[in-house]
């Protein structure tokens, strides 16, 4: 149990030692080189100020996720984001907030040393408080990390499904990577807007870069020339290799009625003249 | 009830569907087109459903069944500018209407009309 006496004696210590503090906590860091104990200097002072303030404020080190300690939170939000952008790992942050023991266990060893009753529940009040403070800085850690994970999935999603112009009402998707009911559905629904938007009347769906064609892939594939055809529009589907051609028809899907060619090119010139065109070399 | 107007352009019927699409009006806009197949003698039929932006299945199956009973009063029907939307929700419905030729805007659908035309008057 923490106590108001020991949060007030580690108050104290934290009070009279700030500056003797900083010190010996960033020799137990372990700053490799001048530049980088410096940078830890000022992460280190404003950690112990902020850390002061909030335990001037009254915060209760029981309920560290209470109103108190928002603004301390802040500050180590914002250590545990520059230093993961400096590319230093969790870890790092932690084991930087960790080293305050030592110091913060001297100095109330020197300050405690004849009530052992005072300093044993001096130091259990510590070692809690900066236990939460180094696990707070983990997960923030990690909140931060997830968040730059599920942006750079939604940015792949985006990528993966570039709709190009071709030629005047002929439009080209070029699918890269394994084709699921997500990414298919993405691909379909942006596929079909521009063929709204651009009154195009034939779209090509190239697979070359599609390792493997299975079912359910064939399935998506139908499903994405029938919504093409309510539109109005025709498809073609094109880069079909010969392993994936054999695959085809050993799993007996049927691509009935659907144009297939083997290249984006021969879909090209079949998409040219079935608009009309007719492309001749100049002699 | 609201009743959707069927327009007439030479041979060709126009149906624009402005509104959102009840099973009864579907029911009554499949009744008075038939009638008026029958009474003018087109041989096309342009459903513009760009305005559309809901359908449900009986919707679906209705424009299916108007174009078999287009077919059979031997008039062609286009559906034109369907929305991607509704396109996907029919796909998912399982509705690939068969057999409903399709177009992307109405000028589109009259030139396909056009072209459907002479290769029946080719075929006589």
């Amino acid at each position: 149990m923490t106590t108001q006496r020991d949060t007030q004696a580690f108050l104290s210590t934290l009070d009279v030692a700030s500056d003797q503090l900083i010190g010996p906590w960033l020799d137990e860091a372990g700053a490799k080189d001048a530049a980088a104990r410096r940078s830890m200097e000022i992460e280190a002072k404003e950690i112990a100020g902020a850390l002061r303030s909030a335990l001037d404020g009254g915060a209760d080190p029981a309920s560290f996720q209470g109103p108190a300690w928002a603004s301390f939170r802040q500050v180590l939000e914002a250590l545990s984001r520059s230093r993961a952008a400096r590319g230093q790992t969790a870890g790092d942050t932690s084991l930087f907030i960790l080293a305050l023991k030592k110091p913060v266990f001297d100095s109330l060893q020197n300050e405690l040393a004849s009530d052992t009753p005072a300093l044993m529940g001096a130091i259990w009040a510590a070692t809690t408080l900066i236990d939460r403070i180094a696990q707070h800085t983990v997960s923030t850690f990690q909140q931060a990390r997830e968040d730059i994970i599920r942006r750079q999935q939604e940015e792949l999603l985006e990528l993966s499904t570039p709709v190009i112009k071709l030629w005047d009402g002929v439009l080209a998707v070029p699918m890269i990577g394994v084709l699921d009911s997500n990414r298919t559905q993405i691909v379909m629904e942006t596929l079909l807007q521009q063929i709204a938007d651009s009154e195009s009347e034939l779209a090509i769906i190239d697979i070359t870069g599609v390792p493997t064609v299975d079912t359910l892939v064939a399935q998506h594939l139908l499903k994405t020339v029938s919504a093409i055809r309510l539109m109005g529009a025709d498809c073609i589907i094109s880069g079909i290799r010969p392993q994936i051609a054999q695959t085809i028809v050993h799993l007996g899907i049927d691509l009935q009625g659907i144009t297939t060619k083997a290249t984006l090119a021969d879909a090209l010139s079949l998409a040219l003249q079935k608009t009309g065109w007719r492309v001749q070399r100049a002699e | 009830m609201e009743r959707i107007p069927i327009l007439r352009m030479g041979s060709v019927l126009l149906v624009t569907i402005q509104v959102d699409m009840q099973d009864q009006t579907a029911m009554a806009l499949q009744e008075d087109l038939a009638e008026k197949i029958a009474k003018t003698g087109a041989d096309g039929v342009l459903i513009d459903i760009s305005a559309l932006e809901i359908v449900d299945s009986f919707v679906g199956r209705m424009l299916a069944s108007i174009s078999g009973i287009a077919r059979i009063l031997s008039a062609t029907t286009v559906v034109v500018g369907m929305q991607p939307a509704v396109a996907i929700t029919l796909v998912e419905l399982g509705l690939s209407l068969e057999g409903v030729r399709t177009a992307l805007n109405v000028e589109r659908g009259v030139r396909l009309l056009e072209r459907s035309r002479r290769e029946l008057d080719f075929g006589r």
